[in-house]
């Protein structure tokens, strides 16, 4: 079956937070919200919460806090991921709540490897039904997931295991910057934003700038995700923390730290939300509530590369 | 003596860093992981293998962290990389193709398989704790050419079977029933060569003949000590050496250089 997709040619997708997630998140749908210890878009997550969009599949490979947060709220009906942690720090302190022995109310889990979840994702934004990878023997982690299969090489015999297609309803993408056609540039670490964006049926763009599609066009190489793919752009400074974004601003490795403490009691969890999320109206109240010296803490030292030579 | 000042007060993570940073050599690939491996790694590049090529989980090549990494996408750990990659290329072309040397991975549970659970105590589908799961550990245990666990040894941590194998070692080996159960790495065809040693807070077990086998233990530590904190009839290797505490000179690079701040150690 051929799977034509419509280009998205709107010259302008600039939208605030709020109208993005309104529109491409809806009750019950998949979500990818992306980022590998980098580029995480909390903002977004946040604007999720405050619009209470319930029974989401919430998919990553590293949920990390946000996802957390999301789940703490009651918004999270099924969880599929690979690793579940704070990274670098400990646990998941909502995500232990729904999912133990002792959890009065628990949610559905869907676990791989991160490699299965990256091979999901190839398959999903190349338009194939499933992937390949010599994974998983030996262990039981497909044994307990009965979506892992596995298909003899017609060409070897050789057995591999295979992973379905992963394509989510919608991806949030936080990149360093973009024009307003979604035309995306990202540096330092990739994650998964490029296989996410071609995978999803609905893409949302978060920028640290917006920049004149003349800077992407000087630049093309750095292009991460076409404009082609985009649905909404959003412009979001300091969108990622206590994530963060490279050559922008450092990650709060204090905000990690603390939050084990923070998310292990659900009353202070509690607080949090309720100051920090519910509290504010969008981003830009939470920067100004993080206090003043959020950013001389953060703020990235320069430390510019020599550029390379376009001409022919 | 200077080293008996050191030695005083050895830690048992600066113990575990030094001793891991021994079985490196220069110019091998490494797959690093945050917590103990990166210490070990970065003390090694700081003394004997300057050239030692440092790969990230992340998607960052031939690393060259200029402060400790906090995790394992902190941002140290991409200026100055040779290259990044996205984590499709990490896990295809570095880890399926056969690229890493040394992979580095601790747990929850280790049996003396050199299996690892790092995903549930107790019942998969009801689980007395929730552990974060895989990651990357999956694919570096299958596809490395050599694994080295660090991990403290405790009967609760060195089990003589594991809850759940998210990693596997020499030999499939649970409490869970799985139709894989008894079959050895080679049956399994599996690609890397699974854990060669586990380098502990006690000493130093080596996979011999697909079984860990205590080889190595500190100044100070007991063969009953060991045994007291393994879960299994842990095997000794008639020829048993013992480590010599790390030079002043080396507990002061990995003090006062690589962790300053004793994130870690």
């Amino acid at each position: 079956m051929q799977h034509f997709r419509k280009p998205k040619l709107t010259p302008n997708k600039l939208v605030s937070m709020k109208e993005a997630i309104a529109d491409a998140v809806k009750p019950g749908c998949n979500l990818y919200l992306e980022g590998f210890t980098h580029l995480i878009s909390f903002a977004a997550g946040h604007e999720i919460i405050r619009q209470q969009i319930k029974d989401l599949t919430a998919i990553r490979l590293t949920p990390d806090l946000v996802y957390d947060q999301l789940i703490e709220a009651g918004l999270v009906k099924k969880l599929v991921f690979s690793w579940a942690g704070n990274p670098g720090v400990g646990s998941l302190h909502a995500l232990r709540r729904v999912s133990q022995k002792d959890s009065a109310k628990k949610i559905e889990m869907e676990e791989y490897s991160h490699f299965g979840m990256v091979a999901r994702l190839l398959a999903g934004s190349s338009g194939l039904p499933f992937w390949p990878l010599k994974n998983y023997e030996g262990t039981h982690i497909a044994e307990v997931n009965p979506k892992i299969k596995s298909i003899d090489c017609p060409y070897t015999g050789e057995k591999f295991a295979t992973v379905p297609a992963l394509n989510p309803d919608v991806a949030i993408v936080h990149v360093q910057r973009a024009d307003k056609e979604g035309n995306a540039q990202v540096w330092g670490l990739m994650g998964t934003q490029k296989e996410a964006a071609f995978a999803a049926e609905r893409v949302i763009v978060v920028a640290e700038e917006i920049v004149d599609t003349s800077v992407i066009r000087r630049d093309p190489n750095r292009t991460l995700i076409p404009g082609i793919l985009v649905d909404h752009v959003v412009h979001e400074p300091w969108g990622c923390h206590p994530s963060y974004a490279q050559g922008y601003y450092d990650r709060d490795n204090q905000f990690y730290v603390d939050w084990e403490d923070i998310s292990r009691d659900p009353a202070s969890y509690k607080n949090y939300l309720d100051a920090f999320v519910f509290g504010v109206k969008d981003r830009h109240e939470y920067i100004q509530k993080m206090g003043t010296d959020l950013m001389s803490r953060l703020k990235a030292k320069p430390r510019k590369c020599e550029g390379v030579d376009y001409g022919y | 003596m200077a080293t008996d000042t050191a030695a005083q007060t050895l830690k048992p993570s600066e113990r575990m860093a030094v001793r891991a940073s021994q079985e490196l050599q220069d110019r091998q690939v490494v797959f690093v992981g945050i917590g103990l491996p990166n210490l070990a790694c970065n003390l090694a590049r700081a003394t004997h293998a300057p050239q030692l090529f440092m790969i990230y989980e992340s998607g960052t090549i031939g690393t060259l962290p200029a402060r400790l990494p906090v995790s394992i996408g902190d941002p140290t750990l991409v200026t100055d990389s040779l290259a990044i990659v996205s984590q499709a290329d990490i896990f295809q072309g570095y880890l399926q193709g056969g690229l890493i040397e040394v992979g580095f991975l601790g747990g929850a549970q280790v049996d003396k398989y050199g299996n690892i659970n790092t995903t549930v105590i107790g019942d998969y589908d009801n689980p007395k704790i929730r552990l974060p799961g895989s990651g990357g550990a999956c694919e570096i245990a299958t596809h490395s050419q050599q694994v080295l666990i660090m991990m403290r040894m405790s009967p609760k941590s060195f089990v003589a079977k594991c809850d759940f194998i998210t990693s596997p070692g020499s030999r499939m080996d649970s409490t869970k029933p799985s139709p894989q159960l008894g079959r050895t790495r080679q049956e399994m065809k599996l690609p890397g060569g699974g854990p060669t040693k586990a380098i502990t807070d006690l000493g130093v077990l080596e996979m011999i003949d697909g079984e860990f086998t205590l080889t190595e233990i500190y100044e100070g530590v007991t063969v009953e000590q060991v045994k007291q904190n393994c879960g299994w009839e842990l095997k000794v290797a008639s020829s048993l050496k013992t480590i010599p505490n790390p030079s002043e000179e080396t507990l002061d690079i990995l003090r006062n250089k690589i962790d300053p701040e004793k994130l870690y150690l």
